[in-house]
C-alpha cells in the first residue's frame, strides 16, 4: 500500500526525523494562506502516489501568496501525468505547501527488502535528488548498501561506515546516524516494504532534513496496523483495482479487450501470456482465489465487465478448492445481472468440470469451449 | 524415490481443525499420505476423522507419533509462530501453505531456522507431491499426477497443476513436484530443489516454471550452467505483465530489468535450458526432450 508524501513525512516526524515546515491545502485559498503563514515564499507539491512529479509540473516554487493561489488552482482537480502514472495521470486533491529549503547537499537514504539477502538492506547515496534506478544503472559505485540483520538490526559500525562514505563528519554525521536508526525503526515497526528519503538534504547550517519521503507498506501486514489502513487514498488507485482489492480479488487493469477470469496467480499470468501469444490483448489480470463462492466469482466478473473496453471474456479455471460448477454459476449469474451477451471462451479443468460445462451449455450464453491452452488461443482467434 | 519425501514420511498438520486444514488433511489422506497427527492449540485429545490424534503442541505430537513433516494451514497472523514451533521441535521438513504472511515475519523466521536441522518450503506454496510414494503433502489435486521420472519445480500453484496436467496427458509421469511459493522471501529456492533433483536417481529431467519478479531464476541459471547434469525445460510466465504491479503473488512484480520475463528467459537459455515458448507448450516441449532421453 502506498501513502502520500505528507503522510510519510508525518510518520517520519513522529520518529524524530526533521522535515520542513508545511501545510496541506485542498483549495487555492488555503494554499495562499499557507504560503503567507510560511513567510510568503513556498514550494507547492502535488500529492499523488507517483514519482517524477517535477517533470510533470507537480512541483512549483512560488514567491508570494498571490503566486501560490493560481499555481495551486492549476494543480488541484487536475490529473498529474508522470512517467510513473499511466497516460491518464493521477488526480491531485491536495497540495503540500512547504517552506523553501536551504540546500547544500542532496543525499539518498532508504530501506527495502532485498530478496537475495532475504532481509532488509539500507541504501545510501551521495547522489540524492535523482531517480535512484538511474543512479543504479549509470553509477552503481555511488550507491552504498548495508544488509541489516533481522536479529541485530542496524549496527553502529554500519552507520559509521555509511556516514563516512557519504562524507559526513561532526554534527552532520551524528544527525545522519540518528536518522538511519529512526528509519530502521519505522521500517520494522510499521512493516514497510520501502521507506525512502530522497533527497535527504544537508542545509547550509549542516542540518539534515527529509525533503521528500516515500513509504510503502507491506499489504500482508496491514491486519496488524489498523491505524495505517486509514492512510489509504482510494482516489489514487484504479477504481476497479480498488473494488477488487476490497473483495480480496487480485485484479490488475490492462489495455486490451479480452476480460480474463482465472484462479491462481501463476495460471492467471500464463493466461495473459497465451492470450498475447494468440495475437489478442488481455483487458486484465484476475486471480479469483482458491476458496471463491458463486457470489465472489460473480463480483469478479462484474469488475471485469465494468471495464468498457472488454468485448469478450475468457474463463480459465483449474478446479481444485474452487469447483468448476461454482465458477460457472458465478459467471452466468453476473452475465444475467448485467444483461449482457458478450462472447465467452471457457476452459474448465479439474473438480466438477463436467458440471460446470453443463451450466454454461444450458445458460444460452454464447460460449466457445476450449479443452486446453492451445484451444483457448484458437478460440480467441475466432471471437475477435 | 523422488525428493524430500518417501513412504516413511509421517505428516503432522498444523491447523487441522480449520476449514482449509481439515479439507486438505482429508484429501492428503485419501491420496495415501500418512497423516499421523494434527496440532491445534486447545483442541488436544480430540481426533480428526476419528483416526488422527490432535495435540496441543507440536512437541507433544512429535513425541507421540514421530511425525517428520509439518504441513501448515495456520492463518497469516500466526503462521510464523507455527513454523517456529515446528522448527523448535526439529521437524526436518516444514511446509507452509499459508498465503499472506507478512514478509518481515518470513525474514525473521528464515534467520531463526538457519542453524537448525530443518528445511522450510513456502510460505504461499501448494506443497509437494511424490506420486511414486503415494505421498501428497499440499493442496494440489492428486488425481492429475502420474508416477514417472520428470521433476517439476515452480513458484506457482495452479500453473504447476496446468504443467502436470499437460505432462500426464502426454503419458509423462513425475518423480516429485515441488511448489516453492510465490512470496518475495521463501524458505527453499529453485537452486535448493534443483540440487535435490540432480542427486535423485529417479529423476531424469526437470520442468522448471519461473515467473517475473526477483532474480531467483537467474541464480538457478547460474547453477544449471555450472553444475546441473540433467536436461531442463523452462517456462517463465508474466511476459505480458506491466511493470510495478503485483500480479497476485507478492513476489511477482517487475521492479527492474532483471525482474522481467525476457531477462530470465535469456539467462536460462544461456545456461542450456530448453525454453518452453508459451504456457500451452509445457507438455509437448517436455515430451520432445523426454523422448530423446529414452
Amino acid at each position: 500500500m502506498k501513502i502520500h508524501e505528507y503522510q510519510a513525512k508525518e510518520v517520519l516526524a513522529r520518529y524524530g526525523i526533521n522535515v520542513p515546515s508545511s501545510r496541506l491545502a485542498s483549495s487555492a485559498e488555503e494554499a495562499g494562506q499557507a504560503t503567507q503563514d510560511l513567510g510568503g515564499k513556498a514550494v507547492l507539491k502535488a500529492q499523488v502516489h507517483a514519482g517524477g512529479r517535477g517533470q510533470g509540473g507537480g512541483i512549483k516554487v512560488v514567491n508570494s501568496p498571490d503566486e501560490a493561489r493560481p499555481a495551486a488552482a492549476a494543480m488541484l482537480g487536475s490529473n498529474l501525468v508522470t512517467h510513473q502514472t499511466g497516460p491518464e495521470g493521477a488526480p491531485v486533491n491536495h497540495v503540500l505547501v512547504e517552506e523553501l529549503a536551504d540546500i547544500d547537499r542532496e543525499l539518498y537514504l532508504a530501506i527495502t527488502i532485498d530478496r537475495d539477502f532475504r532481509g532488509p538492506i539500507m541504501l545510501a547515496s551521495s547522489a540524492g535528488g535523482m531517480d535512484i534506478e538511474e543512479v543504479a544503472a549509470t553509477r552503481p559505485q555511488d550507491i552504498y548498501m548495508e544488509p541489516l540483520s533481522p536479529i541485530l538490526g542496524l549496527m553502529p559500525f554500519q552507520t559509521r561506515r555509511l556516514t563516512a562514505k557519504l562524507g559526513l563528519t561532526g554534527p552532520s554525521a551524528q544527525s545522519a546516524t540518528r536518522i538511519m536508526n529512526a528509519l530502521y525503526k519505522v521500517f520494522t515497526e510499521l512493516d514497510c516494504s520501502l521507506v525512502e528519503i530522497n533527497p535527504l538534504i544537508v542545509t547550509g547550517q549542516g542540518e539534515l532534513v527529509a525533503l521528500d519521503a516515500k513509504l510503502n507498506l507491506d499489504d500482508d501486514s496491514l491486519f496488524r496496523h489498523t491505524d495505517l489502513q486509514e492512510l489509504r487514498d482510494p482516489a489514487q488507485e484504479d477504481e476497479l483495482e480498488y473494488r477488487a482489492g476490497s473483495l480480496d480479488i487480485a485484479y490488475v487493469k490492462l489495455d486490451g479487450d479480452v476480460g480474463c477470469l482465472v484462479n491462481g496467480a501463476g495460471l492467471a499470468m500464463a493466461t495473459l501470456d497465451v492470450t498475447t501469444a494468440a495475437g489478442a490483448m488481455p483487458a486484465n489480470f484476475l486471480d479469483v482465489g482458491g476458496g471463491a463462492t458463486i457470489e465472489k466469482v460473480a463480483s469478479a466478473v462484474s469488475i471485469i465487465l465494468s471495464d468498457r473496453k472488454v468485448t469478450r471474456v475468457l474463463v480459465n479455471i483449474f478446479g481444485g478448492i474452487l469447483r468448476c460448477d461454482v465458477a460457472a454459476s458465478g459467471v452466468v449469474k453476473a452475465y444475467r445481472e448485467h444483461g449482457i451477451n458478450l462472447p465467452l471462451v471457457v476452459r474448465l479443468l479439474g473438480t466438477n468440470a463436467e458440471e460446470g460445462r453443463t451450466i454454461f451449455a444450458e445458460s444460452g450464453l454464447p460460449v466457445t469451449f476450449a479443452d486446453n491452452l492451445n484451444d483457448i488461443a484458437a478460440a480467441l482467434g475466432q471471437t475477435s | 524415490m523422488g525428493i524430500l519425501v518417501d513412504e516413511n514420511s509421517r505428516i503432522l498438520v498444523q491447523g487441522i481443525t480449520g476449514r482449509e486444514g481439515g479439507f486438505h488433511a482429508s484429501a492428503c489422506k485419501a491420496y495415501g499420505t500418512n497423516v499421523v497427527a494434527g496440532v491445534t492449540p486447545g483442541k488436544g485429545g480430540q481426533f480428526f476423522e476419528d483416526t488422527v490424534p490432535i495435540f496441543n503442541t507440536v512437541e507433544e505430537a512429535v513425541r507421540e507419533t514421530q511425525a517428520n513433516v509439518a504441513l501448515g494451514f495456520v492463518p497469516p497472523p500466526f503462521a510464523a509462530d507455527a513454523i517456529a514451533e515446528a522448527a523448535d521441535a526439529e521437524i526436518p521438513l516444514i511446509i507452509c501453505i499459508t498465503e499472506g504472511v507478512p514478509v518481515l515475519d518470513t525474514v525473521r523466521i528464515s534467520r531463526y531456522i538457519e542453524n537448525k536441522p530443518v528445511r522450510l518450503i513456502g510460505p504461499n506454496c501448494p506443497g509437494l507431491i511424490t506420486p511414486g510414494a503415494n505421498c501428497k503433502i499440499g493442496i494440489m489435486p492428486g488425481s492429475i499426477h502420474k508416477t514417472g521420472r520428470v521433476g517439476v519445480v515452480s513458484r506457482s500453484g495452479t500453473l504447476t497443476y496446468e504443467a502436470v496436467g499437460q505432462l500426464t496427458n502426454l503419458g509423462i509421469g513425475q518423480s516429485s513436484c515441488v511448489g516453492i511459493g510465490g512470496d518475495q522471501v521463501i524458505g527453499t529456492n529453485f537452486v535448493d530443489v534443483l540440487k535435490m533433483f540432480n542427486d535423485d536417481p529417479e529423476t531424469d529431467m526437470v520442468v522448471f516454471i519461473g515467473e517475473i519478479g526477483g532474480t531467483m531464476e537467474q541464480q538457478a541459471a547460474e547453477y544449471i550452467k555450472k553444475s546441473f547434469g540433467k536436461p531442463l525445460c523452462a517456462l517463465i510466465v508474466g511476459s505480458a505483465a506491466p511493470a510495478g504491479k503485483r500480479m497476485g503473488h507478492a513476489g511477482a512484480i517487475i521492479t527492474g530489468e532483471s525482474a522481467r520475463a525476457e531477462s530470465k528467459v535469456a539467462a536460462l537459455r544461456d545456461a542450456g535450458a530448453v525454453i518452453i515458448p508459451t504456457p500451452a507448450d509445457i507438455g509437448p516441449t517436455a515430451k520432445t526432450v523426454f523422448d530423446a532421453l529414452h
